[in-house]
C-alpha cells in the first residue's frame, strides 16, 4: 500500500487557524453532541406525546399521530433536511423566510431539528409499544380509581411504558447521535464534516477517519454506559422487564 | 463392519454433567441387543431424555463408553453424521419440520445424507407413508395435521432411512388421548418385525406387549435394568414401586 | 407570491427515472441481497462455538452499528481503491467505479443490521429443530441450510422487507460522494435549472410512495402470517 501514514498530524496546524488538527475534530464534536442533545429532545418530547395520541379512543387524533408516524419515517432523512432548509423558507411568507434563511447557525437549527422531527416517528413507536404491553387492566383500574384519562396516563401507564422502553430507546439515541452526520449535507460543520474536511487539507485520509470512528466508539460506549445506568437506577423491584 | 454377535447399543459407565455441580447421569450401564425392545422409564426429571440423546451423540458426555453396532462414539475417528443416519429416532414434540411438505420430511435426508436420487426417496417416502396410513397427507405441511398424525410422519421419517435401530424419547407423551394408540400401534408392530429399539415411555401397556426389557431411572442413576417379567412380577426397588403405583394407579 | 412548475418535473422525468431511480433500485435491491447473505453468515459466526470467530463477528456488527452510515460511505469510498490495489497488486489504487463503489459500501454496511435480525431469527428456530436434523444425519451445515435458515428466513421476512425499506431510504446517502442516484438526479436539475422546491418536494413525495406502500404491503403479509402461526 503506497500510502504515506502520518499519525503526527494531529498536532499539526489546521489552516483554518482554529489550532491543530485536533483541536477541530473536537470541535466537531461539540456540534454533533450539540446537535444530538437538541434532536434528542425533540425527537422525545415530540415522540412521546404522538406514542400517547396513538393509544387514545379517539379516531381522528389516531389518525392525525399515524400521519405523523408516516410521513417522517417514509421520507429519507437527508430528502427531510433539504426540505427544511431549501424548501420552507421559499414557501414561506416573503419576511419569515428571509428571517429563516438568515438566521445565525441556520444549519445547525435546522439539522437538530430535523433530525429530531425524524427521530420522533421512532420513539413515537416505541412509546406506543410500549403502552400497549402493559396488562389492560392497568388502564382499567386507573379509571376505576377515579382517575381522569390524563391522570392515568401520567401516573400509572407512562412510568412504566417508559421504564419497558428504555433499552430501545437507549439505541434510538445512539441513532440521533449518528444522524447528526446527516446535516454535513446542509452545511453542519459536525465531526463527520470536520473529518472530511481534515482529509481535504491534509491527504490524511485514514487517520482522519479512523480519529473519527474511534470518537464515534467512545461516544456509543458512554452514552450506553449512562443508559444502563438509568435503567438500573430507575428499575423498579420485582419487576422484571423482558431482555 | 456390524459384529453380529455384541450387543447393538452397548453403555458402560456413563457419566454426564451439565456442569460441575449437577451430574445428571450417573455411571449409567446397560445395553439394547439387536431385536430387543428396551423400555425406559422413571420419574420425570431422572435423566431418561438424556441418556437417550447420548446414544446418538445428540448429547456429549464425559465419562464412559457408548458403543452403537460396535463403534465407539468417542473415538475421534468416527463419522457421528454418518453413524446417526443408521440410528432413526422420534421426539417427543415430532419435530417435523414445519417449512416442508410431509413428503419433503420424508426425502430431505434420504437425498442429503444418503445420496439417494428424488426418485427413490419418493418412492421409499410414499411407501411408508402408506405403512403408517398417511398416504392422503403427502403433500400437506405438517401444521395441517394432527398431533397423532405428526408423530407418524416422524416415525416414517426415521424409518425412510433404514435405520439399524430406532430411539424413541416419549412420543406419545405430548399427545391427545385418543391419539396415543394410533401412534402405539404403529409401534407395537415395528417391534413384532423385530427392529431394535430404545423407547422412553411411560406407557406400561405398552412395556407389557413388547418389551423385553424395562429400565428404571431415578435421579441419573439406572436403578433396576430386568426383564419385563421380573420387572413388573416384583420390581425390588422401593423407588421403582413407588413409580409404578403412581402411574399404574391413574 | 410561488409558483410552482410542474413542467420541469415533466421534462426531466425520464432523466430521473432511467438514471436516477434505477442506480437507487438496483443498488437496494443487490445491496439487500448480499446484505441479507453476508449478515447471515456474520450470525452463523456469532452463535459459533469457537470463539475467534464469535468474536470476530461480534466485533464487526458493534463496530459497523456504532457508526454513522455517512462516515462509512467516505470511509470505503477512500478504502476500497487501497483494498482493490492490495488484492489485483496493481501499481497504484484501483479506480472503482461509483456503482461498485456504493454496492460494496452498503452491503458490507447492512450485513451488520441483517445480522442482528437474522441471528435473532436463528435463534427462534426451536433446539429440537436441530436435533431432528442432526439424528437424521445430516451436518452442521446441512441443518443450517435445510432447515434453522429457511425458518429463520421465514419467520424475520418482515422485518428484513422493512430493514430493505430503510435500506431504500439510506441509499440516498450516496449524495456525500457525488453519485447519480435518484435524489442525486433530482438535486442535479435543481442546481441546473433553480428550481430547488420542485425537484426536492418531487424527490419527497416519490420516496414517500414507494416507502409508505411497500410497508403497507410488509404489513399486510405480517398479518397473513401471523394467523397461520
Ligand atoms: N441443557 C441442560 N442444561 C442443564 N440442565 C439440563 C439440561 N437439559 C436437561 N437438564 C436437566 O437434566 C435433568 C434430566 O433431564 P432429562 O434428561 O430431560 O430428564 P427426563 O427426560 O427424564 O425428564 C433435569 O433435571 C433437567 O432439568
Ligand atoms: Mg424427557
Amino acid at each position: 500500500m503506497n500510502y504515506n501514514w502520518n499519525w503526527g498530524i494531529f498536532w499539526e496546524l489546521n489552516p483554518e487557524g482554529t489550532g491543530t488538527y485536533l483541536d477541530m475534530l473536537l470541535m466537531g464534536l461539540r456540534w454533533t453532541l450539540a446537535a444530538a442533545a437538541l434532536a434528542a429532545v425533540i425527537a422525545l418530547v415530540f415522540g412521546s406525546i404522538i406514542g400517547v395520541i396513538r393509544t387514545l379512543p379517539g379516531r381522528a387524533l389516531v389518525l392525525a399521530g399515524d400521519a405523523w408516524v408516516e410521513f417522517f419515517r417514509n421520507i429519507p432523512l437527508l430528502v427531510q433536511l433539504f426540505l427544511w432548509y431549501f424548501v420552507l423558507p421559499e414557501l414561506l411568507p416573503r419576511a419569515a423566510g428571509i428571517w429563516l434563511k438568515t438566521l445565525p447557525n441556520a444549519s445547525f437549527w435546522t439539522g437538530a431539528i430535523g433530525v429530531g422531527l425524524f427521530m420522533s416517528s421512532r420513539v413515537a413507536e416505541q412509546v406506543k409499544a410500549g403502552i400497549r404491553s402493559l396488562p389492560r387492566g392497568q388502564s382499567m383500574a386507573g379509571t376505576a380509581l377515579g382517575l381522569t384519562t390524563a391522570q392515568t396516563y401520567r401516573y400509572v401507564l407512562l412510568p412504566m411504558a417508559f421504564r419497558i422502553i428504555l433499552p430501545p430507546l437507549t439505541s434510538e439515541l445512539l441513532n440521533t447521535v449518528k444522524n447528526t452526520s446527516v446535516a454535513l449535507t446542509i452545511g453542519l460543520m459536525e465531526l463527520t464534516a470536520r473529518t472530511r474536511a481534515m482529509q481535504e487539507y491534509s491527504f490524511q485520509v485514514f487517520e482522519a477517519f479512523t480519529a473519527a470512528t474511534l470518537i464515534y466508539l467512545a461516544l456509543n460506549a458512554a452514552l450506553t454506559f449512562l443508559m444502563r445506568r438509568l435503567e438500573r437506577a430507575v428499575a423498579v423491584p420485582g419487576y422484571v422487564t423482558g431482555k | 463392519m456390524s459384529n453380529s454377535a455384541a450387543p447393538m447399543i452397548e453403555m458402560a459407565a456413563v457419566s454426564k454433567w451439565y456442569s460441575p455441580q449437577f451430574q445428571v447421569l450417573k455411571d449409567c450401564t446397560t445395553s439394547v441387543d439387536r431385536g430387543e425392545v428396551v423400555v425406559v422409564c422413571g420419574p420425570s426429571g431422572s435423566g431418561k431424555s438424556t441418556l437417550i440423546k447420548c446414544v446418538n451423540a445428540l448429547e456429549p458426555f464425559q465419562a464412559g463408553t457408548i458403543r452403537v453396532d460396535g463403534i465407539n462414539l468417542s473415538d475421534p475417528g468416527t463419522n457421528l453424521p454418518k453413524l446417526r443416519a443408521r440410528i432413526g429416532m422420534v421426539f417427543q414434540h415430532f419435530e417435523l419440520f414445519p417449512h416442508l411438505k410431509i413428503t419433503e420430511n420424508l426425502c430431505l435426508a434420504q437425498e442429503k445424507v444418503l445420496g439417494r436420487s428424488r426418485e427413490e426417496a419418493m418412492a421409499k417416502g410414499k411407501a411408508l407413508l402408506e405403512r403408517v396410513g398417511l398416504s392422503e397427507h403427502a403433500e400437506k405441511f405438517p401444521g395441517q395435521l394432527s398431533g397423532g398424525q405428526q408423530q407418524r410422519v416422524a416415525i416414517a421419517r426415521a424409518l425412510a432411512m433404514d435405520p439399524i435401530a430406532m430411539l424413541f424419547d416419549e412420543p406419545t407423551s405430548a399427545l391427545d388421548p385418543e391419539m396415543i394408540t394410533e401412534v402405539l400401534d404403529v409401534m407395537v408392530e415395528l417391534a413384532r418385525e423385530g427392529m431394535t429399539m430404545m423407547v422412553v415411555t411411560h406407557e406400561m401397556g405398552f412395556a407389557r406387549k413388547v418389551a423385553h426389557r424395562v429400565v428404571f431411572m431415578d435421579r441419573g442413576e439406572i436403578i433396576e435394568d430386568r426383564s419385563k417379567d421380573e420387572f413388573f412380577g416384583s420390581p425390588r426397588s422401593d423407588r421403582a414401586q413407588l413409580f409404578l403405583s403412581k402411574i399404574l394407579s391413574h | 407570491m410561488f409558483q410552482f412548475d410542474f413542467d420541469i418535473i415533466l421534462k426531466t422525468l425520464p432523466y430521473l427515472l432511467k438514471e436516477g431511480m434505477v442506480f437507487t433500485l438496483t443498488l437496494t435491491a443487490l445491496a439487500a441481497l448480499g446484505g441479507l447473505v453476508l449478515g447471515t453468515l456474520l450470525a452463523l459466526m456469532r452463535l459459533s462455538t469457537l470463539p475467534g470467530i464469535a468474536l470476530f463477528a461480534t466485533g464487526y456488527v458493534n463496530l459497523m452499528r456504532s457508526l454513522p452510515l455517512v462516515l462509512v460511505i467516505f470511509w470505503f469510498y477512500f478504502l476500497v481503491p487501497y483494498i482493490g490495489q492490495a488484492i489485483l497488486r496493481t501499481e497504484r489504487p484501483v479506480e472503482v467505479g461509483a456503482f461498485a463503489s456504493a454496492l460494496i459500501t452498503f452491503t458490507l454496511f447492512e450485513a451488520a443490521y441483517f445480522s442482528e435480525i437474522m441471528r435473532a431469527g436463528i435463534q427462534s428456530v426451536p433446539k429440537g429443530q436441530l436435533s431432528a436434523g442432526y439424528a437424521l444425519g445430516l451436518s452442521y451445515r446441512q441443518v443450517m441450510s435445510y432447515v434453522v435458515v429457511p425458518q429463520a428466513l421465514r419467520n424475520m421476512l418482515p422485518v428484513i422487507l422493512t430493514q430493505t425499506i430503510v435500506l431504500f431510504q439510506d441509499t440516498s446517502l450516496v449524495y456525500v460522494i457525488s453519485i447519480t442516484d435518484f435524489l442525486g438526479a433530482a438535486s442535479k436539475v435543481a442546481q441546473r435549472d433553480g428550481r430547488l422546491i420542485e425537484m426536492y418536494l418531487f424527490a419527497a413525495l416519490v420516496y414517500f410512495l414507494i416507502s409508505f406502500l411497500a410497508s403497507l404491503l410488509v404489513r399486510r403479509l405480517q398479518a397473513r402470517t401471523a394467523i397461520i402461526r
